[in-house]
């Protein structure tokens, strides 16, 4: 128990002194998981909206795919976007690897399926509901698919939440592409591999009790901003 | 519909800035290195009077010596630091690299739990691993294709224990990192060979200590090396020659010869010697 309670006294003194170091790795881990979590929204979503409402040869395929899919191993993902990235591979000239933005990619093919999946759940519900008063409006499927989306837009903020808490909490594929440079692309989580590599486990736990409260913040900030956007909008 | 247009506007404004925040250039180098490098923090003491000096940044990768190269196989990055001459020159021989410089060296310990079961404290290398072996005795490798466990690998072989049919399960093959080997030894209390500057900078010894060192086998010596740039067009040759450069200065090896943990010194600088 003495170094948990060592860990908490540090992690409330790393938050005190406004440690800059660490502010920007915190930084930079939500930059990179904010990123990915919005791109894969925006692919997710209606990728999800989609498989709920359309009607096409392989949609069952594509659905037990996608849930199967929410289980990737964040190692695979990282290293498959290092072989597209790196300098021998396809995108090799772009110079990507060890940048935010390929970890950004990485993150983004980690959660889509997580999105997708989670966004189809949501609207297939919904289109139970609404399906004959949609059809008695005369709105084709991919009408229908986006009227749902918007109308579902404050329960699919959870399916958003997941892709991101997945985002930010995942360190083999950030740790593949990204490398852990320091001052380019140390996330919170590479940070906490590094320092457990090092022994120091005590200021690893306070790193990662700081992780999870940032977490916590962020999805307090997603359950206020909703709660005022339904009652304004909903 | 006005709400979901000015919403959307919002979202892509959004990923534009974040788009074109990540792309900021700047100058840089980026350096294939091993762990012991830069989980002992030497580099964090080295890198910044290099870029005061030259106004290059460097990125280190930080990996084992086997993982370093193959990075630079695939031309992932302009310079290796790394510490395993056969590797490094086999590397050279396939023309990866222009030309290996020797940069400074420090030396592996053996280390092992205080009590020391197997009686292996002493001053020969090959006769400790000899005793580890007879008493069965956990032992932890790296078993990543870095430095350290090729050099591991020698001295097994020197000490003439063949691990292909003496490998049981005292013998347990991590592969991962010196620092994540250490953790895995002092939580079973195994014996481990270890490079003395990521030991040094290791806070969670337990129970362990050093029980063979000081030996001129367990020499460890670092080397450089530019990536050929007649290999990967896109090498930052004057970048990262100036890096070896300034290593191999007086400068450098001054900076090296400096960097030290609780009064000690971790690596010795020997450029051109």
């Amino acid at each position: 128990m003495g170094e948990i309670a060592t860990s908490l006294v540090l992690a409330g003194e790393l938050v005190a002194t406004g440690d800059e170091r660490l502010a920007a790795i915190v930084m930079l881990s939500l930059q990179v998981s904010f990123s990915a979590t919005l791109i894969a929204c925006l692919i997710g979503m209606p990728l999800g909206a989609l498989l709920a409402v359309g009607r096409f040869p392989g949609r069952r395929a594509l659905i037990v795919l996608f849930n199967g899919l929410m289980g990737l191993p964040p190692v695979v993902v990282g290293l498959l976007v290092y072989l597209l990235l790196s300098r021998a591979g396809p995108l090799g000239p772009f110079g990507l690897l060890f940048t935010p933005a390929a970890m950004i990619i990485a993150q983004t093919v980690l959660i889509v399926p997580i999105v997708a999946a989670l966004a189809r759940q949501t609207i297939e519900d919904e289109w139970r509901e609404y399906r004959e008063q949609l059809r008695s409006l005369g709105a084709s499927r991919l009408r229908s698919a986006m009227t749902l989306l918007w109308d579902g837009r404050f329960s699919l903020t959870t399916s958003g939440l997941a892709g991101f808490g997945r985002a930010i909490a995942e360190v083999g594929a950030v740790m593949i592409v990204g490398g852990n440079i320091d001052g380019v692309t140390r996330v919170m989580t590479t940070t906490i591999a590094l320092e457990t590599s090092k022994g120091d486990l005590p200021l690893a736990l306070a790193l990662g009790l700081i992780l999870i409260a940032v977490v916590l913040a962020v999805n307090t900030a997603a359950f206020v901003l909703r709660q005022w956007a339904e009652k304004r909008w909903g | 519909m006005t709400s979901r247009r000015s919403f959307l506007a919002a979202f892509y404004t959004t990923l534009l800035l974040v788009a074109t925040g990540t792309q900021a250039q700047e100058r840089f180098i980026t350096v294939a290195s091993t762990t012991s490098t830069e989980q002992s923090g030497l580099f964090g003491h080295l890198l910044p009077a290099f870029t005061k000096a030259s106004g290059i940044k460097v990125r280190v990768v930080a990996l084992g010596t086997g993982q370093a190269l193959d990075m630079a196989r695939r031309g992932d990055a302009d310079v290796v630091f790394v510490h395993d001459q056969a590797a490094e020159e086999k590397f050279i021989v396939e023309g990866y690299g222009v030309k290996r410089q020797e940069v400074m060296y420090n030396d592996f310990v053996l280390i092992g739990p205080k009590p020391d079961p197997a009686r292996a404290a002493g001053k020969d290398i090959l006769e400790s691993l000899r005793r580890i072996e007879a008493a069965k005795a956990p032992f932890v490798s790296r078993g990543d294709k870095s430095g350290t466990h090729a050099a591991e690998l020698r001295y097994w072989k020197t000490a003439g224990v063949d691990l292909n049919t003496r490998k049981g399960l005292w013998y347990r093959d991590t592969g991962s990192g010196m620092g994540p080997a250490l953790n895995t030894a002092a939580s079973m209390n195994a014996y481990i060979l270890a490079d003395r500057g990521t030991w040094l900078a290791f806070k969670n010894r337990g129970e362990l200590g050093i029980v063979v060192e000081g030996e001129t086998r367990l020499f460890n010596q670092y080397g450089v090396i530019l990536v050929n740039p007649a290999r990967h067009p896109h090498v930052k040759q004057a970048g990262g020659q100036k890096f070896i450069d300034w290593l191999v200065s007086a400068a450098g090896q001054k900076m090296i010869a400096e960097y030290k943990i609780d009064g000690e010194q971790l690596f010795f600088p020997n450029a051109g010697r």
